[in-house]
C-alpha cells in the first residue's frame, strides 16, 4: 500500500485501526517530499519536528489515551499561520527570522485533534498574488506541469496536496487564494463563510476579507477538516459563535433543495473554451441528478476586481504598517539618508523607510502604495468609500440570487494553470485571474472549488460552487453529490 | 499618477523608493487607477457602504483581566532590545 496515495479519511482510519502507525505515515510523506524538492513546495520543514509529533500520537494510542479525530494526520500549513517557536515567514524577507510567540487558533485546534503539523508551505508574499511567484523563496511549481504556476497565493498548500507530499493542508483566501490554486492543482479547496473559522494567528492581509480554509482530495476529507477548525473564538471578535455541524455525517445526505443558478456573467469574454465545456458538463451532471438549473445574473460582479483592489490594498496598507523594524521582523542596518529629500527626515522615519524598502517585495510595495493613496486625504471618498458602496451592491446581487436558487455554479478560474512568468510583468492581468472568486470575499459568503475536468494538455479544471452565508453543510452536500457521480477527484498528477 | 505623487505617497507609507521604482510605480499605479475608475460608472447615491461581509456589531466580553504575553516572549523577536524594552533610533534630537 502506498501511504502517500491515501486520502485523509483513509489515513486517519488506518492509524485508528492499527493498519499502520502515525510514524510510518509521516515517514512516507517526508520521503516523498524529499524526492519532490524541485517543486519548491515547502519553505520550512523539519523532519524531526514532524516525526516527534507522529511518535507522540503513536505513544498515546499505545497507552490507550484519547487522541482526537485527526490523530496522526499530517497537515501542511500555509506559512502565514503562526506556529509557536517555528518559522512563520509569509514568503517575505521581512519575517525571515520571525518565530511567533503563540499559536494561531486553527493550529491549537489541529493539535487538539491529534494532527501532525507538517511543513510550512510556500505562498505569495503576505498572500498578495495569484501564482506564488511573489515569494521571496521563489515560485512553487505546479505538480501537473512544472513549467506552470500552481496558482496563489496558497500555491504551496495546493501543490502540497496535489503532489501527495501531504494528505491535506491549510491555506487562506482573501480574493481567491484557496479556490484558484485548488482549481489549478486539481484538488478541493474551500473558502468558508467569513467568521466560520477564527483568524486569530493568521498574519493579516485584508482583515475584512481573509478567511482560513483547507485543501483536500475530496469532500469527505474537507468535512473532516472543517469540523476540526471551525467555530467561534473569543480571540477573534469577527468569528461567528454558531455551533459547528457534524459535517462528516451530513455530507452523504442530499441537500434539502437543489436549485442551482448558472451565473451568466461568469461565462463571458476571457473564459477558456475547455473550461467552459467542463463546467457545462458538470451542470449537466447536476441536471441528471434532478437539480433545477436556472440562469442567474450578478450584474455588479464585473466591478468586483475594481472594488477589491481598493478595499484589500487599503486594509493591507494599514495591517502592514506594523512592519516598521521596531517590534519584530527585519530592521535595516544602514538608514543614513539615501538622497537630499531624506536628509530632513528623523532617523526613526528613515529607519522605517529603509527597513520596509529592504523587507518587502515589489507586489507588496505596490499594494501598500495603492492602499495608502486610496485612503489619503482628498481621495478617501472618491476611492475607498466608493468601493465600500459597490461592495454593498455586490452583496445585494448575491442576496437577490439566493432568493431563487440555493447554489451558484461557474468556473473557478478563466483558464487552467498559466506558465511561469507569463503574467509577472503585468499586475492587472494577474489580478484578473481571480475574477470569479473575488466577489464572494467581498460578500463574506462561502465558495468551494472542486475538480471537474482536465484540459487537452492534461491540466486540471475547477468549478466553483457558492452558497449563502453559513451554508457550508449544504455546499458540501451538493459537492459530494457531484463527486459520487464523477471521478475527477481521483485524478492524480503523473509524478 | 506622477512620480511626485508617488514620492508623496511613499513617504506616507514609509517606503523608500529609488528613481526607477518611482517611475515604474507611477506607470503601473496609473494603469490600475484607470481600471478602478470604472467604479465611477455606477450610481451609488444613497447606497450604504459595506465595510464587512458579515454584520456583527459590538461584540462584548466580560471586563476581566487575562494574563498578557510574557515580556520575554514579546521581546524575543525584537530587532534591537534592552533587558526590558524595545530599542529604536532617537526620536527627539
Amino acid at each position: 500500500m502506498q501511504l502517500t496515495n491515501l486520502t485523509a479519511t483513509e489515513v486517519v482510519a488506518g492509524i485508528s485501526a492499527r493498519k499502520f502507525n502515525a510514524e510510518e505515515v509521516a515517514k512516507a510523506f517526508l520521503d516523498r517530499t524529499a524526492k519532490l524538492k524541485n517543486l519548491n513546495i515547502y519553505v520550512h520543514l523539519d523532519d524531526e519536528v514532524v516525526l516527534n509529533q507522529a511518535r507522540d500520537v503513536d505513544r498515546r494510542l499505545a497507552a490507550g489515551e484519547a487522541v482526537g479525530p485527526l490523530a496522526g494526520l499530517p497537515v501542511a500549513i500555509k506559512d502565514l499561520l503562526c506556529v509557536q517557536g517555528e518559522p512563520t515567514t509569509c514568503g517575505s524577507k521581512m519575517l525571515a527570522n520571525f518565530r511567533p510567540p503563540y499559536n494561531a487558533t486553527v493550529i491549537e485546534k489541529l493539535k487538539a485533534a491529534g494532527a501532525v503539523l507538517y511543513g510550512k508551505a510556500n505562498m505569495d508574499e503576505f498572500a498578495m498574488g495569484s501564482s506564488t511567484e511573489n515569494s521571496c523563496y521563489g515560485p512553487t511549481l505546479n505538480p501537473w506541469d512544472p513549467a506552470r504556476i500552481p496558482g496563489g497565493s496558497s500555491g504551496g498548500s495546493a501543490a502540497a496536496v496535489a503532489a501527495m507530499t501531504a494528505p491535506v493542508s491549510l491555506g487562506s483566501d482573501t480574493g481567491g487564494s484557496i479556490r484558484q490554486p485548488a482549481a489549478l492543482c486539481g484538488v478541493v479547496g474551500l473558502k468558508p463563510t467569513y467568521g466560520r473559522v477564527s483568524r486569530y494567528g493568521l498574519i493579516a492581509f485584508a482583515s475584512s476579507l481573509d478567511q482560513i480554509g483547507p485543501f483536500t482530495w475530496n469532500v469527505p476529507d474537507m468535512a473532516l477538516m472543517m469540523e476540526a477548525i471551525s467555530g467561534g473564538d473569543p480571540k477573534d471578535a469577527t468569528s461567528l459563535p454558531d455551533a459547528v455541524p457534524a459535517y462528516s455525517q451530513e455530507i452523504e445526505k442530499r441537500p434539502e433543495r437543489l436549485r442551482i443558478g448558472v451565473v451568466k456573467e461568469f461565462f463571458g469574454e476571457g473564459l477558456d473554451n475547455e473550461v467552459a465545456v467542463a463546467v457545462h458538463n458538470a451542470i449537466e451532471v447536476y441536471r441528471k441528478l434532478g437539480a433545477e438549473i436556472k440562469e442567474v445574473s450578478l450584474p455588479h460582479s464585473k466591478y468586483g476586481i475594481a472594488a477589491y483592489y481598493i478595499v484589500a490594498p487599503a486594509e493591507a496598507s494599514s495591517n502592514l504598517a506594523r512592519y516598521d523594524g521596531t517590534l519584530f521582523g527585519h530592521r535595516a542596518k544602514d538608514f543614513s539618508p539615501a538622497d537630499e529629500a531624506e536628509k530632513d527626515l528623523p532617523a526613526l522615519v528613515r529607519m522605517m523607510m529603509a527597513t520596509r524598502a529592504e523587507g518587502f517585495g515589489a507586489e507588496v510595495k505596490r499594494r501598500i502604495m495603492l492602499g495608502t493613496y486610496a485612503l489619503s486625504a482628498g481621495y478617501a471618498d472618491q476611492y475607498y468609500n466608493k468601493a465600500l458602496k459597490v461592495r454593498r451592491l455586490i452583496r445585494n446581487d448575491f442576496e437577490t440570487a439566493f432568493k431563487d436558487v440555493d447554489f451558484l455554479i461557474g468556473p473557478t478560474t478563466p483558464t487552467p494553470a498559466f506558465k511561469l512568468g507569463e503574467k509577472a510583468a503585468n499586475p492587472l492581468a494577474m489580478y484578473l485571474s481571480d475574477i470569479y472568486t473575488i466577489t464572494t470575499n467581498l460578500a463574506g459568503i462561502p465558495g468551494l472549488s472542486m475538480p471537474c475536468g482536465l484540459s487537452s494538455e492534461g491540466l486540471p479544471i475547477g468549478m466553483q460552487l457558492v452558497g449563502p452565508a453559513m451554508s457550508e453543510t449544504a455546499l458540501l452536500q451538493a459537492a459530494r453529490l457531484f463527486e459520487r457521480e464523477t471521478d475527477w477527484h481521483t485524478k492524480r498528477p503523473n509524478i | 499618477m506622477t512620480t511626485d505623487e508617488v514620492a508623496k505617497v511613499a513617504l506616507l507609507a514609509r517606503l523608500r523608493l529609488n528613481d526607477q521604482e518611482r517611475e515604474r510605480y507611477a506607470e503601473q499605479l496609473s494603469l490600475i487607477l484607470e481600471f478602478i475608475a470604472q467604479l465611477g460608472e455606477l450610481d451609488t447615491e444613497g447606497v450604504e457602504p459595506l465595510a464587512h461581509g458579515v454584520d456583527r456589531t459590538n461584540v462584548f466580553r466580560e471586563d476581566k483581566a487575562y494574563p498578557a504575553l510574557e515580556r520575554e516572549l514579546a521581546l524575543m523577536n525584537a530587532p534591537k532590545r534592552s533587558a526590558e524594552g524595545f530599542l529604536v533610533p532617537a526620536v527627539l534630537d
